[in-house]
Protein backbone atom coordinates (compact mmCIF):
# COMPACT_ATOMS: atom_id res chain seq x y z
CA UNK A 1 0.00 0.00 0.00
CA UNK A 2 1.02 3.88 -0.78
CA UNK A 3 2.31 5.00 1.72
CA UNK A 4 0.08 7.83 3.06
CA UNK A 5 2.42 10.77 2.09
CA UNK A 6 2.32 9.44 -1.36
CA UNK A 7 -0.50 12.15 -2.42
CA UNK A 8 1.51 15.27 -1.91
CA UNK A 9 4.30 13.71 -4.37
CA UNK A 10 5.30 16.49 -7.40
CA UNK A 11 4.67 14.42 -10.73
CA UNK A 12 6.22 16.06 -13.51
CA UNK A 13 3.57 16.23 -16.49
CA UNK A 14 5.60 18.31 -19.18
CA UNK A 15 9.65 18.43 -18.14
CA UNK A 16 10.65 22.10 -18.49
CA UNK A 17 14.20 23.17 -17.83
CA UNK A 18 15.01 26.77 -18.02
CA UNK A 19 18.84 27.22 -17.04
CA UNK A 20 19.27 24.31 -14.86
CA UNK A 21 16.36 25.12 -13.01
CA UNK A 22 13.34 22.68 -12.71
CA UNK A 23 10.13 24.77 -13.77
CA UNK A 24 8.15 21.50 -15.18
CA UNK A 25 4.57 21.63 -15.54
CA UNK A 26 3.49 19.44 -12.66
CA UNK A 27 0.71 17.63 -11.14
CA UNK A 28 0.47 20.68 -8.88
CA UNK A 29 0.28 22.88 -11.41
CA UNK A 30 -2.36 21.35 -13.13
CA UNK A 31 -4.59 21.48 -10.58
CA UNK A 32 -4.42 25.03 -9.77
CA UNK A 33 -5.00 25.59 -13.70
CA UNK A 34 -7.95 23.23 -13.14
CA UNK A 35 -9.52 26.09 -10.09
CA UNK A 36 -8.44 28.24 -12.45
CA UNK A 37 -11.03 26.94 -15.24
CA UNK A 38 -13.22 25.92 -12.81
CA UNK A 39 -13.99 29.22 -10.99
CA UNK A 40 -13.52 31.12 -14.32
CA UNK A 41 -15.70 29.01 -15.94
CA UNK A 42 -18.50 29.30 -12.84
CA UNK A 43 -18.56 33.17 -13.08
CA UNK A 44 -19.09 33.70 -16.88
CA UNK A 45 -21.47 30.44 -17.17
CA UNK A 46 -23.57 32.72 -13.82
CA UNK A 47 -23.09 35.66 -15.58
CA UNK A 48 -24.16 34.77 -19.41
CA UNK A 49 -28.11 35.78 -19.40
CA UNK A 50 -27.86 37.83 -15.78
CA UNK A 51 -30.78 39.42 -14.69
CA UNK A 52 -32.03 41.81 -12.57
CA UNK A 53 -33.81 38.96 -10.38
CA UNK A 54 -30.86 36.22 -10.20
CA UNK A 55 -31.32 32.57 -10.65
CA UNK A 56 -29.67 29.96 -8.69
CA UNK A 57 -26.42 29.92 -10.47
CA UNK A 58 -25.88 33.26 -10.40
CA UNK A 59 -27.34 33.93 -6.96
CA UNK A 60 -24.41 31.44 -6.35
CA UNK A 61 -21.86 33.84 -8.07
CA UNK A 62 -23.29 37.35 -6.40
CA UNK A 63 -23.34 35.36 -2.84
CA UNK A 64 -19.66 34.65 -3.17
CA UNK A 65 -19.07 38.29 -4.77
CA UNK A 66 -20.78 40.09 -1.87
CA UNK A 67 -19.14 37.45 0.76
CA UNK A 68 -16.20 38.66 -0.35
CA UNK A 69 -16.62 42.39 -0.93
CA UNK A 70 -18.44 42.48 2.47
CA UNK A 71 -15.29 41.11 4.00
CA UNK A 72 -13.07 43.75 2.15
CA UNK A 73 -15.42 46.61 3.00
CA UNK A 74 -15.22 45.35 7.07
CA UNK A 75 -11.83 44.60 7.24
CA UNK A 76 -10.01 47.49 5.00
CA UNK A 77 -12.76 49.54 4.03
CA UNK A 78 -13.66 51.91 1.18
CA UNK A 79 -9.36 51.85 0.64
CA UNK A 80 -9.55 48.54 -0.01
CA UNK A 81 -11.47 48.49 -3.32
CA UNK A 82 -8.49 48.13 -5.55
CA UNK A 83 -7.25 45.25 -4.08
CA UNK A 84 -10.73 43.45 -4.61
CA UNK A 85 -10.22 41.57 -7.30
CA UNK A 86 -6.75 40.17 -5.68
CA UNK A 87 -8.61 39.40 -2.53
CA UNK A 88 -11.67 37.55 -4.36
CA UNK A 89 -8.94 35.46 -6.65
CA UNK A 90 -6.82 34.27 -3.46
CA UNK A 91 -10.03 33.17 -1.59
CA UNK A 92 -11.39 31.54 -4.75
CA UNK A 93 -8.22 30.09 -5.77
CA UNK A 94 -7.81 28.58 -2.20
CA UNK A 95 -10.96 27.82 -1.88
CA UNK A 96 -11.01 25.46 -5.07
CA UNK A 97 -7.30 24.34 -4.39
CA UNK A 98 -8.31 23.41 -0.94
CA UNK A 99 -12.21 21.30 -1.98
CA UNK A 100 -10.33 19.90 -5.44
CA UNK A 101 -8.10 17.99 -3.17
CA UNK A 102 -10.66 16.45 -1.60
CA UNK A 103 -11.86 14.39 -4.79
CA UNK A 104 -9.73 11.15 -4.76
CA UNK A 105 -7.06 10.71 -6.66
CA UNK A 106 -6.30 14.74 -7.30
CA UNK A 107 -3.95 16.64 -6.03
CA UNK A 108 -3.58 19.24 -3.30
CA UNK A 109 -1.88 22.02 -4.09
CA UNK A 110 -2.52 23.87 -1.28
CA UNK A 111 -1.19 21.37 1.24
CA UNK A 112 2.73 22.69 0.08
CA UNK A 113 4.63 24.96 2.14
CA UNK A 114 5.96 26.35 -1.18
CA UNK A 115 2.25 27.54 -2.47
CA UNK A 116 1.22 28.93 0.61
CA UNK A 117 4.45 30.39 1.92
CA UNK A 118 5.07 32.03 -1.65
CA UNK A 119 1.65 33.56 -1.97
CA UNK A 120 2.35 34.65 2.54
CA UNK A 121 5.58 36.02 1.51
CA UNK A 122 4.34 37.82 -1.52
CA UNK A 123 1.26 39.20 0.63
CA UNK A 124 3.87 40.51 3.44
CA UNK A 125 6.19 42.12 0.90
CA UNK A 126 3.31 43.67 -0.95
CA UNK A 127 1.46 45.06 2.01
CA UNK A 128 4.88 46.09 3.72
CA UNK A 129 5.57 48.00 0.43
CA UNK A 130 1.90 49.45 0.26
CA UNK A 131 2.39 50.54 3.92
CA UNK A 132 5.99 52.36 3.25
CA UNK A 133 4.22 53.88 0.02
CA UNK A 134 1.42 55.27 2.20
CA UNK A 135 2.96 56.48 5.32
CA UNK A 136 6.47 56.72 5.03
CA UNK A 137 8.59 56.22 7.93
CA UNK A 138 5.31 56.52 10.15
CA UNK A 139 4.58 53.05 8.89
CA UNK A 140 7.14 52.17 11.65
CA UNK A 141 4.64 53.26 14.22
CA UNK A 142 3.03 49.75 13.22
CA UNK A 143 5.39 48.23 16.17
CA UNK A 144 4.16 50.46 18.72
CA UNK A 145 0.76 49.75 19.65
CA UNK A 146 -1.24 53.39 20.30
CA UNK A 147 -2.19 54.20 24.06
CA UNK A 148 0.77 52.00 24.77
CA UNK A 149 3.21 53.81 27.94
CA UNK A 150 5.69 54.64 26.25
CA UNK A 151 8.29 53.34 29.22
CA UNK A 152 6.82 49.79 28.28
CA UNK A 153 8.10 50.16 24.12
CA UNK A 154 11.72 48.50 24.60
CA UNK A 155 9.49 45.75 25.77
CA UNK A 156 6.51 45.65 22.80
CA UNK A 157 8.26 47.10 19.78
CA UNK A 158 10.81 43.68 19.48
CA UNK A 159 7.54 41.87 19.86
CA UNK A 160 5.36 43.82 17.96
CA UNK A 161 8.50 43.26 15.30
CA UNK A 162 8.97 39.83 15.88
CA UNK A 163 5.13 38.98 15.27
CA UNK A 164 4.70 41.21 12.07
CA UNK A 165 7.99 38.82 10.55
CA UNK A 166 5.78 35.67 11.81
CA UNK A 167 3.22 36.95 10.04
CA UNK A 168 3.95 35.34 6.24
CA UNK A 169 4.86 32.32 8.57
CA UNK A 170 2.10 31.49 10.46
CA UNK A 171 0.14 32.81 6.99
CA UNK A 172 1.32 30.27 5.50
CA UNK A 173 1.54 27.41 8.30
CA UNK A 174 -1.76 27.11 8.74
CA UNK A 175 -3.17 26.52 5.95
CA UNK A 176 -0.16 23.79 4.81
CA UNK A 177 -0.36 22.16 8.18
CA UNK A 178 -4.06 21.72 7.92
CA UNK A 179 -4.73 20.49 4.64
CA UNK A 180 -1.50 17.98 4.64
CA UNK A 181 -2.84 16.93 8.45
CA UNK A 182 -6.17 16.88 7.34
CA UNK A 183 -5.55 14.48 4.03
CA UNK A 184 -2.71 12.31 5.36
CA UNK A 185 -5.54 11.49 8.45
CA UNK A 186 -7.82 10.70 5.76
CA UNK A 187 -5.84 8.57 3.55
CA UNK A 188 -4.74 6.37 6.97
CA UNK A 189 -8.42 5.75 7.83
CA UNK A 190 -8.97 4.50 4.24
CA UNK A 191 -5.82 2.46 4.85
CA UNK A 192 -7.92 1.02 7.86
CA UNK A 193 -11.08 0.39 5.47
CA UNK A 194 -8.82 -1.67 2.30
CA UNK A 195 -6.63 -3.75 5.79
CA UNK A 196 -10.18 -4.57 8.06
CA UNK A 197 -11.95 -5.86 5.18
CA UNK A 198 -15.22 -6.80 6.86
CA UNK A 199 -14.38 -4.56 10.11
CA UNK A 200 -13.51 -1.92 7.55
CA UNK A 201 -16.86 0.19 8.14
CA UNK A 202 -15.79 1.70 11.45
CA UNK A 203 -12.79 3.44 9.76
CA UNK A 204 -15.09 3.90 6.71
CA UNK A 205 -18.07 6.04 9.01
CA UNK A 206 -15.03 7.65 10.44
CA UNK A 207 -13.48 8.67 6.63
CA UNK A 208 -17.23 9.77 6.34
CA UNK A 209 -17.42 11.70 9.07
CA UNK A 210 -14.02 13.11 8.62
CA UNK A 211 -14.47 14.10 4.78
CA UNK A 212 -17.63 16.49 6.45
CA UNK A 213 -14.79 17.90 8.72
CA UNK A 214 -12.32 18.27 6.14
CA UNK A 215 -14.68 20.36 3.58
CA UNK A 216 -15.57 22.64 6.37
CA UNK A 217 -11.61 22.87 6.95
CA UNK A 218 -11.47 23.61 3.09
CA UNK A 219 -13.49 26.64 3.34
CA UNK A 220 -12.56 27.94 6.74
CA UNK A 221 -8.81 27.87 5.89
CA UNK A 222 -9.18 29.57 2.55
CA UNK A 223 -11.19 32.33 4.25
CA UNK A 224 -8.81 32.50 7.39
CA UNK A 225 -6.37 33.28 4.72
CA UNK A 226 -8.35 35.29 3.00
CA UNK A 227 -9.43 37.42 5.99
CA UNK A 228 -5.81 37.99 7.57
CA UNK A 229 -4.28 38.99 3.91
CA UNK A 230 -7.47 41.85 4.61
CA UNK A 231 -5.72 42.62 8.10
CA UNK A 232 -2.41 43.47 6.85
CA UNK A 233 -3.93 45.40 3.99
CA UNK A 234 -5.32 47.67 6.46
CA UNK A 235 -2.82 47.83 8.74
CA UNK A 236 -0.80 48.69 5.62
CA UNK A 237 -3.49 51.29 4.83
CA UNK A 238 -4.67 52.67 7.77
CA UNK A 239 -1.48 51.76 10.22
CA UNK A 240 -3.67 50.57 13.71
CA UNK B 1 7.68 14.64 3.54
CA UNK B 2 7.70 15.82 -0.48
CA UNK B 3 6.52 19.13 0.86
CA UNK B 4 10.59 20.04 2.45
CA UNK B 5 11.75 18.64 -0.68
CA UNK B 6 13.61 21.62 -2.01
CA UNK B 7 13.73 20.33 -5.74
CA UNK B 8 10.40 20.46 -6.44
CA UNK B 9 9.63 24.45 -4.95
CA UNK B 10 11.13 26.29 -7.64
CA UNK B 11 8.62 25.00 -10.56
CA UNK B 12 5.73 24.93 -8.00
CA UNK B 13 6.59 28.90 -7.42
CA UNK B 14 6.71 29.83 -11.04
CA UNK B 15 3.52 28.11 -11.29
CA UNK B 16 1.86 29.83 -8.93
CA UNK B 17 3.06 33.00 -9.91
CA UNK B 18 1.86 32.52 -13.70
CA UNK B 19 -1.41 30.97 -13.03
CA UNK B 20 -2.36 33.32 -10.07
CA UNK B 21 -1.33 36.13 -12.14
CA UNK B 22 -3.44 34.66 -15.27
CA UNK B 23 -6.15 34.20 -12.43
CA UNK B 24 -6.22 38.05 -11.19
CA UNK B 25 -6.28 39.25 -14.64
CA UNK B 26 -9.34 37.01 -15.52
CA UNK B 27 -11.16 38.19 -11.87
CA UNK B 28 -10.42 41.27 -12.56
CA UNK B 29 -11.40 41.56 -16.47
CA UNK B 30 -13.97 38.96 -17.34
CA UNK B 31 -15.49 37.32 -14.27
CA UNK B 32 -16.33 40.02 -11.87
CA UNK B 33 -17.10 42.93 -13.87
CA UNK B 34 -20.51 41.35 -14.88
CA UNK B 35 -21.27 40.90 -10.99
CA UNK B 36 -20.21 44.43 -10.37
CA UNK B 37 -22.51 45.97 -12.47
CA UNK B 38 -25.52 43.96 -11.97
CA UNK B 39 -25.20 44.44 -8.73
CA UNK B 40 -24.91 48.05 -8.95
CA UNK B 41 -27.85 48.18 -11.20
CA UNK B 42 -30.27 46.78 -9.16
CA UNK B 43 -28.98 48.83 -5.93
CA UNK B 44 -29.80 52.20 -8.22
CA UNK B 45 -33.11 50.32 -9.53
CA UNK B 46 -34.23 49.54 -5.36
CA UNK B 47 -32.87 53.22 -4.86
CA UNK B 48 -34.82 54.73 -7.69
CA UNK B 49 -38.39 52.70 -6.62
CA UNK B 50 -37.35 53.54 -3.44
CA UNK B 51 -37.24 57.09 -4.31
CA UNK B 52 -40.04 56.62 -6.26
CA UNK B 53 -42.53 55.51 -3.63
CA UNK B 54 -41.45 58.13 -1.37
CA UNK B 55 -42.47 60.90 -3.86
CA UNK B 56 -45.49 59.14 -4.61
CA UNK B 57 -46.28 58.58 -0.47
CA UNK B 58 -45.72 62.33 0.20
CA UNK B 59 -48.18 63.26 -3.23
CA UNK B 60 -50.61 61.09 -1.25
CA UNK B 61 -50.14 62.77 1.82
CA UNK B 62 -50.27 66.25 -0.15
CA UNK B 63 -53.35 65.13 -1.55
CA UNK B 64 -55.13 63.77 2.05
CA UNK B 65 -54.67 66.83 3.68
CA UNK B 66 -55.91 69.07 0.63
CA UNK B 67 -58.93 66.80 0.49
CA UNK B 68 -59.01 67.39 4.12
CA UNK B 69 -58.57 71.46 4.11
CA UNK B 70 -60.80 71.09 1.59
CA UNK B 71 -63.65 69.19 3.44
CA UNK B 72 -63.25 71.35 6.83
CA UNK B 73 -63.82 74.53 4.68
CA UNK B 74 -66.58 73.05 2.93
CA UNK B 75 -68.09 72.12 6.56
CA UNK B 76 -67.31 75.44 7.76
CA UNK B 77 -69.57 76.90 5.12
CA UNK B 78 -72.01 74.38 4.92
CA UNK B 79 -72.25 75.35 9.00
CA UNK B 80 -72.22 79.25 8.19
CA UNK B 81 -74.93 78.83 5.70
CA UNK B 82 -77.09 76.81 7.98
CA UNK B 83 -76.60 79.42 10.91
CA UNK B 84 -77.76 82.17 8.17
CA UNK B 85 -80.92 80.85 7.49
CA UNK B 86 -81.49 79.40 11.01
CA UNK B 87 -81.41 83.46 12.09
CA UNK B 88 -83.19 84.13 8.80
CA UNK B 89 -86.14 81.63 9.53
CA UNK B 90 -86.24 82.66 13.41
CA UNK B 91 -85.82 86.58 12.65
CA UNK B 92 -88.97 85.84 9.94
CA UNK B 93 -90.96 83.42 12.99
CA UNK B 94 -90.26 86.45 15.40
CA UNK B 95 -91.89 89.17 13.19
CA UNK B 96 -94.62 87.25 11.99
CA UNK B 97 -95.48 86.26 15.47
CA UNK B 98 -95.84 90.06 16.63
CA UNK B 99 -97.54 90.93 13.40
CA UNK B 100 -100.09 88.27 14.28
CA UNK B 101 -100.58 88.63 18.22
CA UNK B 102 -100.72 92.89 16.70
CA UNK B 103 -103.54 91.62 14.27
CA UNK B 104 -105.20 89.38 16.79
CA UNK B 105 -105.39 92.43 19.07
CA UNK B 106 -106.76 94.99 17.07
CA UNK B 107 -109.38 91.91 16.46
CA UNK B 108 -109.88 91.75 19.70
CA UNK B 109 -110.01 95.53 20.90
CA UNK B 110 -113.09 95.89 17.70
CA UNK B 111 -115.17 92.70 18.96
CA UNK B 112 -114.88 93.77 22.31
CA UNK B 113 -116.38 97.45 20.84
CA UNK B 114 -118.55 95.73 18.95
CA UNK B 115 -119.76 93.67 22.01
CA UNK B 116 -119.70 96.91 24.60
CA UNK B 117 -122.17 98.95 21.37
CA UNK B 118 -124.76 96.02 20.94
CA UNK B 119 -124.87 95.56 24.38
CA UNK B 120 -125.72 99.06 25.16
CA UNK B 121 -128.31 99.41 21.94
CA UNK B 122 -130.13 96.12 23.71
CA UNK B 123 -130.11 98.02 27.21
CA UNK B 124 -131.61 101.00 25.15
CA UNK B 125 -134.04 98.59 23.39
CA UNK B 126 -134.90 97.12 26.87
CA UNK B 127 -135.80 100.51 28.53
CA UNK B 128 -138.00 101.45 25.48
CA UNK B 129 -139.71 98.03 25.37
CA UNK B 130 -139.98 98.20 29.24
CA UNK B 131 -141.45 101.89 29.29
CA UNK B 132 -144.02 100.81 26.35
CA UNK B 133 -144.51 97.65 28.53
CA UNK B 134 -145.26 99.96 32.14
CA UNK B 135 -147.23 101.92 29.77
CA UNK B 136 -149.40 99.47 28.70
CA UNK B 137 -149.64 97.67 31.95
CA UNK B 138 -150.51 100.83 34.25
CA UNK B 139 -153.02 101.84 31.69
CA UNK B 140 -154.94 98.78 31.93
CA UNK B 141 -154.78 98.33 35.74
CA UNK B 142 -155.11 101.82 36.29
CA UNK B 143 -156.76 102.75 33.26
CA UNK B 144 -155.01 106.05 33.28
CA UNK B 145 -152.64 107.03 31.12
CA UNK B 146 -149.29 108.27 32.64
CA UNK B 147 -146.78 110.52 30.76
CA UNK B 148 -144.47 108.30 28.70
CA UNK B 149 -141.53 110.56 29.98
CA UNK B 150 -142.43 109.87 33.67
CA UNK B 151 -143.02 106.01 33.18
CA UNK B 152 -139.16 106.52 31.13
CA UNK B 153 -137.81 108.26 33.80
CA UNK B 154 -139.04 105.74 36.39
CA UNK B 155 -138.03 102.71 34.15
CA UNK B 156 -134.67 104.12 34.22
CA UNK B 157 -134.23 104.67 37.91
CA UNK B 158 -135.34 101.05 38.79
CA UNK B 159 -133.04 99.81 36.13
CA UNK B 160 -130.44 101.79 37.68
CA UNK B 161 -131.21 100.79 40.97
CA UNK B 162 -131.05 97.38 40.03
CA UNK B 163 -127.78 96.85 37.99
Amino acid sequence: MASPLHQFEIVELAPIHIGGVNLSYTNSALWMTIAIIVVTTFLVVAMTNRQLVPGRLQSMAEVLYEFIGQMVKDNVGSAGRPYFPFIFSLFVFFLLGNLLGLIPYSFTFTSHLAVTLGMAVFIFLATTVIGFAKHGLHYFSLFLPGGAPIFLAPLLVPIEILSYFMRPLSLALRLFANMTAGHTLMKVFAGFVAMMGVFGVVPLVFVVALFGLETLVAFLQAFVYTILTCIYLNDALHLH
Amino acid sequence: MPQFDPSVWPTQLFWLAVLFIILVVLMAKVALPPIAEILEEREARIDDQLRKAENLKRDAEDAAEAYEKTLSAARADAQAVLQAVRDEAHAEASRRGAELSQKLHAELATAEARIAEARDGAIAELKDVATDLVGSITERLAGERYDRAKIAATVDAVMREAA
